[in-house]
This record gives structure tokens, sequence and C-alpha cells, in this order.
């Protein structure tokens, strides 16, 4: 007998159904669907009362909508109302309307979360089971506000069913995705742990699943769980397929469990008991042994099922790095496979080599297979497949093998596939400098690479083989050889020019002792492209002809006359006409020895990080750039990279020889439309550098930003084109809470984003500032939270620095701004009558509590805006206590960790004169001045 | 995790969507599309997974797919599941709705979306796998039909909401889905776990 019996449906839905089908045309269709949602509207407002089968009928015809791609926006109450109805069938097509059409409308969430406690309080186990259900499906955090602490208790209780169980570990893993925060850990864990014991092999898996989860986060609370899947998972593997009756998947004892139990275990390092070690190698090996074994079945679900478990322990084998024989045996396993004729098999077996390759022990054994690795880049029709090649190619690359490997790539990408071609070209790029014996080959196959694919060249590319040349003098001349004849092909490619332009201009003088690269040829073939390239090409180009004029005096009088054309002097655009303008009066003008002076060669670049690797990563997700060398490499540059920036940043800042940013790539628009303070006359540098760790000086208009958040607590405290800051705080007594969001405003990742929030060491002693790191990398469009908590142990005068460092496309970023942590933020407004307030006034007459400011007025003056700013300054606004009522006085406590301040203040405007007075009473000298110093900035 | 769980038919038409992670509708709708073009591009007999982009919304996920006559079953994942033991999920599942509806067809899909959820809510829950073994999960889906059907027998539910589907007049009746290998009437068939 079926389970589910067709006969029973409901007519009103079927014929609906089938009226859709029979629509000849969308309209139709759409004009169908818009009578139904009428009609369906009409009875759910009706006065009729609606039967429990009415209303799932219209339910599920709404779902039938909804997965036509059609809004529902009704329908939700009724299906709440199901949920509270005891009918089984009732109750499940309301959560399942629910589940599937989930809205955060938080009144009706209330409503949910009530029918589910009631459910889950029902001890049936059918109708818990739904709720559970629902509660994973929609891991809302109000569900988890409402359920975290209930759920853990079903799922360790001795009488909970086990179906039950099993639903209540999953809900609990949905809702400690959804809001970590909000599941308490606690005596269950130890109880979840055991649940890997279980007898029924479905809770097992569920609970293993959980504890995979939670162990990441966790890792010492759940440390028993080792030895504990590793015993099962011995027991599974080794039993003899007929053992697990209902668990046996054609032929393979408990696959799935297998393959979780096996994730389980990367969560962790090998096991350091001996026995639970030995116990494991067992296991891994038997399980290799089993792909050696003829299958039991020719069904490809035994097949597949067998190699889900053999790939997880080869990932685990990779993971633990530790036993040198599993890894080469792992090796051989996969060489395998990478002729499989299983097209999935050969996929994965890519896949996984590639992690194989970052093993030391299994490297040169993963490179015997190289050259079945080219075939399938050749062969295999599937993109996917290609791509997964591409990778481990990538991964397998070493000094041995790197000049075959660029090779095959390089042939490759002249029929790849679009969506690959750039992330390819990035790689060739890589590997080409990061193997280069000889640098002429260096050049060679970035040449050709802008030769093959030039759209596809992205800039970092073509930045990264001009510094590469810049510092290694063996090159130059090879280097300008080379790029003239590559600028001979009738057509090439705009990033050729950019890098012939930058080249010549830097190093042409290397080749034109040969007539045949003679000055006057050089400028020649070069202006034969400048008109037919962008303009950031023929800025670059200009500044290729003023060095030129430096270089090659002869041909002066050619380039001034170049530059003296009405196209370059009075060009539309702006950069172009300045440029002409700016370099043909300095030929003019400029002595030869000043002009060698200006045009002096670029002086060579600091070794760091790749911006192109960089690049690679942002592209491909942090993580998957996997090269034991590489993150070494990382890692050393990293130092270099702290070690000497400041002085890079300093001499580019600072030098004002304009031979730094001459031939600046400034017009290239990524880097314009980022306004770094530090370095707005040194983008060239930028371009290339991490540099600066140095703090870069504060951003200009951060004063008045910084003063409006004197008297107020939230509100956008930075913005350029960039990046947006917004801050939130809430302060009481002397303890401080604020979140600082950092918005991207762009589309595209920020990378290795650190904000710093630095205290000078005077304010060190006095302001306690703790902030968690944040996520290094801020996807576009995305906003990133900061939480400082705050604590003032005693007075203080100056303001934190927030810096921020960051990389947007191939450009770093720096910027500081003065965080508004001021005194005035530990005030705790104090209430008093006239006379109080004068004896306390008199009391503090000692001429050093005392501080005066008269000033101008800044802004209008205001009576009732002034009272806002008093009461946002903190302090208590005291009405009918001076005597004269255009006065403002206020008191309050300044809290610090050491002491309490008791602060008096008074304003006197003077509309007339438009000038106020403001009189600030404490007893303490500094915070009387301090004080005063912040508020009279505000009026 | 299971991002999503998509089935559609060859022309593209939606038969079973299933999202565990809260995206707007026109978002779904969009990754539907998105998915079924890339996925009807390719031959049957390459590979089944593929990488979608950013589909949604990082580069870690992928599609694992199986192709059964006339539908396309697509389950989009993260890579903290197996691809092979997801591929075998589908074939659980399919097997599973085969069970349940003997002789599984895309009208049943279509006529009985509610049941195809209630068995897909026994297999997957909130992206997360929730049992494997088929015996189970089709014991769990009769208990269900049993109650229904005491509840059916009490309730007042009128009349001519039995044996709806069999009388109406359906146009082009798509031909069964073909199951690839299985032998249903083989008792106690193996399972997944």
């Amino acid at each position: 007998m079926p389970a589910v019996s067709k006969g029973d449906g409901m007519r009103g839905l079927a014929v609906f159904i089938s009226d859709i089908r029979n629509c000849k045309s969308k309209e139709a269709e759409i004009k169908r669907i818009n009578k139904e949602l009428a009609n369906i509207r009409s009875k759910f407002k009706g006065d009729k009362a609606l039967d429990g089968y009415s209303k799932k009928k219209y339910v599920c015809k709404l779902l039938f909508i909804f997965l036509l791609g059609h809004d529902i926006d009704f329908g939700h109450m009724e299906a709440v109302n199901l949920l509270s109805s005891n009918r089984y069938t009732e109750k499940q097509i309301g959560y399942l309307f629910i589940s599937v059409l989930v809205n955060s409308n938080s009144e009706l969430i209330r409503l949910i979360n009530n029918a589910i406690k009631n459910d889950l309080a029902s001890r049936n186990p059918t109708f818990m089971g739904l709720a559970l259900h629902c509660i994973a499906n929609v891991g809302s955090r109000e569900m988890a506000e409402a359920f975290a602490g209930e759920i853990p208790k079903i799922l360790v209780a001795g009488d909970t069913m086990d179906s039950v169980k099993q639903s209540a570990a999953l809900c609990l893993l949905r809702l400690y995705r959804t809001s970590p925060d909000l599941v308490p850990m606690g005596d269950w864990t130890s109880r979840v742990v055991h649940l890997l014991n279980d007898q029924h092999l479905g809770v097992v898996t569920a609970a293993t699943s959980l504890i995979t989860t939670l162990a990441q986060k966790n890792p010492e609370e759940f440390k028993t769980s080792v030895s504990l899947a590793v015993s099962r998972l011995s027991r599974i593997v080794t039993s003899a397929s007929t053992d697990l009756q209902d668990y046996t998947y054609y032929f393979v004892p408990a696959p799935w469990l297998s393959v979780k139990l096996l994730r389980l275990l990367q969560c962790y390092p090998p096991p350091e008991d001996p026995a639970v070690r030995g116990r494991l190698t067992e296991c891994l090996e038997t399980i290799l042994n089993k792909a050696q074994e003829p299958p039991k079945s020719k069904k490809v679900q035994h097949s597949n099922a067998k190699n889900a478990v053999l790939f997880e322990a080869i990932s685990l084998i990779i993971h633990h790095d530790s036993e040198p024989n599993l890894l080469v045996r792992a090796c051989n396993q996969l060489g395998q496979f990478l002729q499989h004729r299983e097209t999935n098999l050969r996929y994965l077996a890519l896949e996984s080599m590639c992690t194989l390759a970052s093993s030391e022990f299994s490297h040169e054994a993963v490179k015997t297979h190289i050259e079945t690795v080219i075939n399938a880049l050749k062969t295999e029709r599937d993109v996917s497949v290609r791509q997964r090649a591409v990778d481990l190619l990538y991964a397998m690359c070493d000094r041995s093998n790197a000049q075959q490997i660029v090779a095959e790539m390089l042939n490759y990408l002249e029929t790849a596939d679009y969506s690959i071609r750039e992330e390819i070209v990035l790689k060739v790029a890589i590997l080409a400098e990061k193997y280069a014996v000889d640098y002429t080959w260096y050049v060679d196959t970035i040449l050709n690479l802008i030769r093959i694919a030039g759209d596809y060249v992205s800039e970092e590319v073509w930045y990264r083989v001009i510094q590469i040349v810049i510092n290694r003098d063996d090159v130059q001349g090879y280097a300008a050889k080379t790029v003239f004849e590559a600028l001979q092909a009738p057509a090439c490619h705009e990033n050729l020019v950019k890098v012939g332009g930058y080249i010549l201009g830097e190093f042409g003088n290397l080749i034109a002792g040969d007539p045949r690269s003679s000055p006057l040829i050089q400028f020649n073939l070069l202006h034969s492209k400048f008109h037919l390239c962008s303009v950031p090409t023929r800025a670059l180009l200009l500044s290729t002809y003023i060095k030129f004029v430096n270089l090659f005096p002869e041909i002066k009088t050619t380039i001034q006359d170049v530059l003296r054309s009405d196209s370059q002097l009075k060009n539309a655009d702006v950069e172009l006409q300045q440029r002409a303008v700016e370099y043909l009066r300095l030929s003019t003008i400029a002595s030869t020895d000043i002009l060698a002076t200006v045009l002096e060669e670029m002086p060579p670049f600091p070794e760091r990080e790749s911006s192109i690797l960089a690049k690679l990563k942002k592209k491909k997700g942090p993580g998957t750039v996997t090269d034991l060398e590489e993150i070494k490499k990382e890692r050393s540059s990293d130092m270099n990279g702290s070690a000497e920036p400041a002085s890079v940043n300093a001499s580019a800042v600072s030098t004002p020889s304009p031979s730094a940013d001459l031939l600046g790539l400034g017009a290239a628009p990524l880097t314009n439309s980022a306004p770094p303070p530090s370095s707005s006359g040194s983008l060239l540098v930028d371009v290339f550098s991490d540099s600066a760790s140095a703090v870069a000086p504060l951003a200009p208009g951060s004063d008045d930003n910084f003063a409006r958040f004197v008297c107020k607590n939230n509100g956008v405290l930075f913005e350029n084109q960039l990046l947006q800051i917004g801050l939130k705080s809430e302060f009481r007594q002397n303890l401080g809470r604020m979140f600082i969001f950092y918005g991207n405003k762009t589309s595209t990742q920020f990378l290795t984003f650190t904000p710093t929030v630095i205290c000078s060491d005077d304010l060190q002693s006095s302001l306690n500032l703790q902030t968690k790191p944040v996520d290094p990398t801020v996807d576009g469009g995305a906003q990133v939270q900061q939480v400082v908590n705050i604590e003032c142990v005693s007075d203080f005068m100056e303001a934190p620095i927030l810096n921020i460092q960051f990389r947007y496309g191939g450009t770093f970023q720096n910027l500081s701004v003065k965080l508004p942590i001021t005194l005035n933020k530990f005030f705790q407004p104090t209430e008093m009558s006239s006379q109080d307030f004068f004896q306390r006034w008199k009391q503090l007459s000692n001429p050093k509590q005392e501080v005066q400011n008269i000033f101008k007025a800044k802004h209008p003056m205001d009576a009732e805006i002034t009272k806002a700013k008093i009461i946002g300054f903190g302090s208590a606004l005291l009405e009918e206590v001076d005597p004269n009522p255009a006065n403002f006085v206020g008191a309050g406590i300044i809290h610090t960790k050491t002491t309490q301040i008791g602060c008096l203040l008074r304003l006197e405007p003077n509309l007339q004169a438009q000038m106020y007075r403001l009189t600030l009473r404490t007893s303490k000298e500094a915070v009387s001045q301090r004080l005063c110093e912040l508020l009279s900035e505000q009026f | 995790m299971i991002n999503a769980i998509l089935v559609f038919n060859n022309h593209g038409k939606p038969r079973l969507v299933r999202f565990y992670q809260h995206l707007a509708e026109e978002v779904q709708q969009q990754i539907v599309r998105e998915v079924f073009h890339l996925v009807l591009k390719r031959d049957d007999h390459i590979c089944n997974f593929l990488e979608c982009g950013s589909l949604f919304g990082g580069s870690d996920y992928k599609l694992i797919y199986r192709h059964y006559a006339t539908l396309y079953f697509v389950f989009c994942v993260d890579s903290s599941e197996s691809e092979l033991g997801i591929l075998d999920l589908i074939q659980v599942f399919v097997e599973t709705l085969d069970k349940c509806f003997e002789n599984v067809c895309e009208l049943d899909l279509i006529f009985h979306m509610d049941k195809v959820h209630h068995i897909l809510q026994e297999m997957v829950i909130g992206g997360m796998v929730l049992e494997t073994n088929m015996n189970e999960i089709v014991a769990q889906v009769e208990a269900q039909s049993k109650l229904e059907k005491a509840e059916g027998g009490l309730s007042a539910a009128p009349s001519r909401a039995v044996s709806a589907v069999k009388n109406i007049n359906l146009p082009e009746i798509p031909r069964n889905i073909n199951i690839g290998d299985i032998n249903i009437k083989v008792p106690n068939l193996s399972q997944f776990m």
C-alpha cells in the first residue's frame, strides 16, 4: 500500500491546479491566480467561520500560488490559527505554511511561539515533532530567545522518544547557528556527547551533526567526543554489512553516519591517547583497504556511498597530516580516481588532491600525477572539472615544475571558459613571479599573458610586473627590449601599452643604442598607440613623454611639439590638459639638472606581499588559497611590512621631489575615488604598498564631527566614498559602551580591515578601553560592528584615536578619526534648589577651581537649543536658579573609578554682542578646564 | 548545511522549492531561475556538482543535482556537506517518494505538494539531515497518513473532497519518473543511513 493514498486529496485544490495547468498564456495564468487570491481573501474575511478543512484547502492553494512565484501577503493569520487546532492534519498544514512563508512580523511570531510552546508541552511526540521542525525551519532570533533554554532539556531527558530527540538535536543546532549567544552551554553538553553511544543510529547521526558544530566553537567542552566517535566509527567500519540491518545502504554500513563522524574528528588534532589513535588509524586503513576490494554491487549507489566515506577518510588523513604512510596511500587512491570513468570521482579527486598538495609529506607524491592533471585540463568536457584541474596545478606547482605548469596554463588560457579566465590570469601571474629563477622568463610570461588575455589582466597584475622590473636591475634592459618588440604588433592590448609606456619611460635609454630602437623610434611607436587609448593610459603616456625629455634631450623638440598641439593643450579632459600644460612648461623652463632630478628613475619598491595574491584571495575567499609555502611567505612579508613601511611612507609623503609620482598611475579610477589623506600625493607608492602601519593623520573634518558628539551619543562619525562609520554609545557612571558600525559603501570587499583604538600613554592610565577584533573582510554593502567597553579611571583631557586600515581594490587605505569619548560622558546630572546651588558655588570659590571662557557665538543663539545642549552635555539643567532668567545653570557629578567630582556650570548669553560667558566650577582644576573647553565649542 | 532544495521540470517549472535560509521572495525566484539555467545547459553524463558562484552570497556553496526523466532535483549545500553523501540523499528522497506514491511521477508532486513537503520534512529540517533510513522515513509518513485517515473518518469533511485527481481531465500527463535502476519490488530495500 502506498504511504500516501492519492484519492483523499482536496477536490477544490485539484481543480484549481488543473485550471492553472490548462492556462494557455502567462496572462491567463495570472488572471486565474488573481481570481483565486480574491476568492480566498474574501473567504478569510467573510463572516462565516471556516471549518478546518476549508482553511487547509485555502492554505494549500496559497502554497501552490507561492510556488509559482507569486507574492503571498495574507493568510498568515489563518495559518497561525491552524496551529492551535487539535487535529493533526490542520496543525500540520499550518506549520508547513509558517515554515515555507516565514514572516518576521513580530506580532505573529509571538503567536506562533505560543502555539509551539503548547505543542512542546503536549508530550504528544507527533505534535512535539511538528513544533521542533518549525523551530528548526524558521530558526529566528525570537524563537531562540523563547526556546534555546528548553530544547536541551528535551534532548537529554531520559523519557524523550528517539524521533523527538533527533529533531531536538537538529533544532538546537539550527538555533546555535543563528544565535549562538542564546544557547547556553551547561550540564547538558556532557550528556549530548554520550548520545554518540545511543542505540538508535538516527539519534547518533543528529547528535554528531550537533556536536560537530558545537565543537568547532567550544573544542574543550566536547573533547571527550573524540574517543566516543572513534569507537563508534570503528564498530561501523569493521562490522559485516549485515550487522547494521536497516542502516546499510547498498551494502555499505551506515555511510552517512560514518561521513558525519569523520567530519567531527576533523575538528580535532590527532588523538593523543595511543590506544584511541591506534584504533582510528586502523579504521582509516580499513576504509582504504575496502576501496581496493571488488565492488559488492554494480549499482552507482554502492560506489557513491563507499566513496563518500573514503573521501571523508582522506580528508581526515590530510587534516591530521601526521601519518606519512596514510598520506601516501591516500594520494595513490586519489591518483586512481583521477582516471576513473565517473566524472564525479575525478572531480572530487582533483579537489582533495589540492589540499593534499600542501602537506609536506605528500607534496612529492602529488607531483607525480602532473601529466594526468594536465591531460584533464585538455580533455575534460566539464568546466567544473577543468576548474579543479587548474586549482590543483596551481597547488602542486613548485620551482621544479613551474615552467611546465605555467606554459600549460597559458595554453589553456587561449581556449578557457570566460568565467574562469581572470582567475587563471592571476594564478599564472603569481606562479610566474613566485618561481621565477630567471626574470626574463617572468617578463615573457606576463607579456604573453597580456597578449592572450589582455582583457582579463587586472591592474594588480601589470602594476606588479612594473614593480618587479623596477626592483631588479638585471631584467630592466631585457624588459625594455621585449616590450619594445611586443609593441610592434599592429594590434596590441591597451594593458601592453601601459606596461610598455611605463618601462620605456624608465629604461628606454637601455636600448636606445640600437638604431632599430632609437629614441625617436621608441617615441613614435608609443605615440602611434596614443590615440587609440583610454584617458588613464594617455595620461600615463604623457608622463612617459616627459621622462623621455630627460632621457633623450635630442627628441625634446619633437615631444614639445606634441605637447603643444591643440589636442593636448586644449584637451577636454582636465587631467590630460593639465599634464600637457605642466610638462610642456617644465620642459621649457627647467635646466637639465633640474629635469634630471625631477624625472629621476623611480626608486625601488619595498618588497612585500604581492597585491595579486591579495586579489586572488579576495576572489576565492579567504582560506581557499592554500599553499604552505605561500602562508609562510606571507608571514615573513608581513614582518617585512611592519618593519620598514614607516620610512617608505615618510619618504613618499614628505619628499617634495615630484619624482615619486610623476609617472603616477594617478588616473587609475580606483585609486582616485579614495581620499586617503596621508598619501594623496603618492598614489603609485600607495598602490603597491601594504605600508603605513604608521597611523594616518586625522581625516579632514574629523574635528567638526568630534565636537558634534560631545552633546550626543549616536550618529555618523565619519563618511567618505568608501566607508561610513556610525556610533551608538551609552554611559552609566564611570562605565560606558560604544558600538562602532563600519559600513562598506562600495560593492567591493574590504580586506585586512583593521580598526584600532589608540590611546596616548597619558590617556591609557586614565581610560580603560577594551575592543574586540572585527572580521578582517567586510563585504561590499555590508556593515560590521565593533564594541568598545569603556571604563573611566580618572579624569582625562585627550580623546582616543580610532585608526582604520584596510585594502580596497589594490589600494591601501589608512585613516584616523578622534573617537568622541569625552570626560563629560561620565556626567551624572544632579538636581538641586537655588539655595543649594549658590551655597556650593560659593564653596568652590578657590580661583583654581573656576575656569571661565568668554567667546563669540558660532551658532544662532536659541534658548531651546542651548538647553538641549546642556542636557546633552550630561549635567542637569536647573530652572529658576539663576536670578537672570536668560542665564543657564547646570549641575552634575563626573564619575571616575577613583573619585567623583562635583561640577557646577553657568552660561550667560549676551544677545546683543552675540557672545557667551561660560563659567565652570569643580573641585578639580583640570576638570573645570576640560569641561569648559568641551562645552565652549558647542555654542 | 543545505541551503535550498529545488525541484523543477525540464522546462524550469518549479515543483518544489524549499529554502532554509531567509531570502526575500524575489531573490528566491531569481535563484530558482538561475539554478535552472545553470543546470539545464549541462549534459547528462558530466559531473553532478557545480559551483554556483555568488548565487547565495558566498563562494562556499555548491549545487549538487540529479536529473530524473522530467525532473531535476537540486540541492544547494555549503562545504560542510559531503558531495557524494548529498547525491545519495537525493536518491533516498526520490526512492522514498516512489515508495510513498507508488511509481511517483511529476503529477504527484504537483497535486500533492503538501505531502511532498511532509515527506521532505521527515528527511531534512532547517537545512540539516534528520533521517536517511528510508524505512524510518516511510514509517513516519505512514503514521501520518493513518492519523489523517482517522481524522478524516471522524470529520465532516465533504465527500466531494474524496478522489479528486483521477477524475479530472488532464492534458498531457507526463511520463512516469524513471528512477534509474532501483527495483521497487524488492522487499526490504536497503537504506542509506
